[in-house]
């Protein structure tokens, strides 16, 4: 799969509010609730405002979780993004 | 149409039209001691009509309409009329309602604070809300439960309680005939028979309570009592919802702010008065 | 109900087109007006329109909730117009936003409380199979339907049979003519496109002219007018605001009109609007047509419980939106097979 680019809700589009384990968005642009677990929200907050590919992702969420030098990271960061965008929560930029 | 009846049940008022003067009738002695207000106009309308002019002689049969319209509904023969017209209210209140979040669930209150149970039907959600609103506790609504996205209160939605098979002897048995509609055998649902809620209850209906107990019975198995997590209970209310969707923010609002500040448990009981020693258990522990 | 009475959907028509008073209704008049304009799916338009009106308490109240839960749904629809930009515009596939979603993308005067049902796009025929593609690889999945309702679908008509979104339960219908290729009229869909003007947020829309075209062509040429009401306050509006900021707008209508073959459509829309919403129309729109009188009374054909009355006329709308739509032989066919099925 290539790297692809991907970017965010633009600020204040998104809602979100964490129900134990469960994760619940409010998505203001289309009104939808998405319910999502560990790492979407950790993701979410690490795309940041400019457009992102899983390299920069990866060394972003690097910073904050311990990933074992694992070497499938990006292509998992890869598979979660497009989950993501199918949701409408991140398009490709 | 020939026939009509103002009926308003907490905070909807519904005009109900239909061909035939039986469920008119039959809705009267329902419906009498609810508060009446000729001069407010209707929010939703109920059409109780005949397929074609003549059938209305011949063999009725009872369609059920109004401003949202089911068309598979089946119609159903004139002695189920009073069925067709708590069908055709429950349709325009679910489609059409939007001032406050709609659960499909039962309530009852104590001292201002609100017992909301969830489930499908089959689950006893009614039956107990049904016989806790005939003890200490003041019936809010055995159908629906409305969620005021600004408040966070519970508002009661108290029309006649339709009690179905086994728990129209239950609740026969402790109540004044007067207080029961038509038994209706044998319809798509099995037996129903309607009861008028407690004067108080009716009386009380605009009043607001806060929720402070969320139960999801399940009927059948042993006594159980399981905590429930915000998330499911959540996801189990946006199911439950009938206008979630449509409320866009305000619900979602609404709803994680019920289940946050809400304890939540699913019960099971394999029979009434084990769920109503559950609930009262349960109903003690949160105070 | 006495003969003098005023019937509520005429009472309804006459509060959209400002010729009464709100505060002049008896409170029991409001319950059919509010049981018509929810059957005419118009609750949040009157809402609308009556915003600020002297309203009894609970009508307001009403309202308020329809005009806020108006706005959530238009948010969707625009939101379905976002997705089928994202799954069709990577690969290179221009679209044309039609009926309701285009109304609320361009921010006009009619989208104030429309009910928008599915999402209605255009596309150039020549880029019909790959959109159909792209939407499937999007999540669109075909609607079930039974074989000779896709092969009509596909043999006659000028969309795709519906899609819908797997996972947001939300259809969308992709066009790639305004009207069937059965219809005896056939606009031209070429230029529909190539002329199609930007949307402030970036969406294609048809050009004004154009626009009012297709909103008369979807009323009185393909539909059976279910629905007219709003067709036609869509279509008074529009062609209200688009003649205000450009002097010859009536003149571009007659144009595209004659370019698609629409002339008789949109007179008649033009007539109607006038005659039930007091649009004034330009010099020369303004004739009488005797057969004005049918569409008139199927337009006000609802009793004072929202219900279609006159069956009959409603019929003859159906069969007469069927024989515009197909040649009679084929008409017979396709009435013929609908029939069994029941």
């Amino acid at each position: 799969m290539p790297d692809l680019v991907y970017r965010a809700a633009p600020p204040g589009a998104l809602r979100v509010e964490p129900l134990g384990e469960l994760t619940a968005i409010f998505d203001r642009r289309s009104m939808q609730t998405h319910l999502v677990v560990s790492p979407m929200p950790e993701i979410l907050a690490a795309m940041g405002a400019a457009d992102c590919d899983t390299a920069t992702l990866a060394a972003r969420l690097a910073e904050s979780f311990d990933f074992d030098g694992a070497d499938d990271v990006q292509s998992i960061l890869a598979e979660r993004l497009s989950e993501l965008a199918a949701m409408g929560l991140v398009a490709r930029a | 149409m020939r026939h009509s009846k103002r009926i308003a049940v907490g905070p909807v008022q519904f005009r109900i039209g239909s061909d035939w003067p039986e469920p008119i009738a039959a809705l009267e002695q329902l419906y009498a001691g609810y508060p009446q207000d000729e001069a407010r106009p209707a929010d939703a309308t109920v059409c109780l009509f005949a397929a074609r002019s003549w059938r209305r002689w011949v063999r009725a049969s009872v369609h059920s309409g109004g401003d949202f319209v089911v068309p598979a509904a089946l119609p159903l023969p004139l002695s189920m009329g009073l069925l067709a017209a708590e069908m055709g209210m429950n349709l325009q209140v679910a489609l059409g309602w939007r001032r406050h979040m709609l659960l499909h669930a039962s309530a009852v209150a104590r001292d201002g604070r609100a017992l909301i149970m969830s489930g499908e039907s089959g689950s006893g959600k009614s039956t107990l809300a049904a016989l806790l609103g005939e003890g200490e506790w003041r019936l809010m609504g055995d159908e629906f439960t409305l969620i005021d996205p600004v408040s966070g209160d519970a508002l009661a939605f108290p029309r006649a309680v339709s009690l179905k098979n086994e728990a129209i002897a239950a609740v026969a048995a402790q109540v004044d005939a007067a207080r029961l509609g038509p038994l209706m055998a044998g319809t798509p649902k099995g037996d129903i028979r309607h009861l008028i809620p407690r004067a108080a209850a009716i009386a009380a209906m605009h009043e607001p309570a806060r929720p402070a107990l969320l139960l999801f019975p399940r009927f059948g198995g042993a006594a159980a009592i399981e905590p429930m997590g915000e998330g499911e209970a959540f996801v189990r209310l946006t199911e439950a919802s009938t206008n979630y969707v449509a409320l866009g923010e305000a619900g979602f609002g609404a709803l994680t702010r019920l289940v946050r500040e809400t304890p939540a448990f699913g019960i099971s009981y394999p029979d009434s008065a084990t769920g109503i020693a559950l609930v009262e258990q349960l109903w003690a522990e949160t105070k | 109900m006495g003969r003098n009475k005023v019937s509520a959907v005429r009472i309804f028509v006459d509060l959209l087109a400002g010729r009464r008073e709100a505060s002049a209704l008896a409170p029991r008049d409001w319950d059919g007006v509010i049981g018509v304009a929810r059957s005419e799916a118009m609750l949040a338009t009157l809402a609308h329109r009556l915003e600020g009106a002297d309203l009894p308490p609970s009508v307001a109240a009403l309202f308020a909730d329809q005009r806020a839960a108006a706005a959530v749904a238009q948010q969707q629809a625009l939101w379905e117009a976002e997705m089928a930009r994202r799954a069709l515009a990577p690969q290179g596939i221009e679209f044309v936003l039609l009926k309701g979603t285009a109304y609320a993308a361009a921010g006009m005067a009619c989208a104030a409380g429309r009910q928008i049902g599915d999402l209605d796009i255009l596309v150039l025929a020549s880029d019909i199979r790959r959109a159909e593609n792209a939407l499937l690889n999007a999540g669109w999945e075909w609607v079930k339907s039974d074989p000779y309702d896709d092969f009509y679908y596909r043999e006659h008509m000028h969309e795709l049979p519906p899609l819908i979104h797997k996972s947001r339960d939300r259809m969308i219908d992709v066009h790639h003519a305004i009207l069937p290729r059965t219809h005896r009229i056939t606009p031209d869909a070429l230029a529909l496109v190539s002329d199609a003007v930007a949307s402030a947020d970036g969406f294609a829309v048809l050009n004004p002219a154009d626009m009012a075209c297709h909103c008369a062509a979807h009323m009185l040429a393909d539909g059976d007018l279910q629905g007219g009401l709003r067709n036609l306050w869509d279509f008074h509006l529009m062609t209200r605001d688009f003649a205000a900021t450009d002097p010859r707008f009536w003149e571009q209508l007659d144009r595209r009109a004659r370019l698609h073959g629409l002339q008789d459509a949109v007179q008649r829309a033009a007539r109607l609007s006038r005659d039930l919403y007091g649009a004034v129309v330009a010099a020369g729109w303004n004739g009488q047509e005797a057969s004005d009188r049918w569409f008139r009374q199927r337009l006000f054909a609802r009793d004072d419980w929202g219900r279609v009355t006159r069956p009959l006329l409603e019929q003859a709308f159906y069969i007469r939106s069927h024989w515009l739509r197909m040649p009679p032989m084929m008409l017979a066919q396709h009435l013929w097979t609908k029939w069994r099925k029941r």
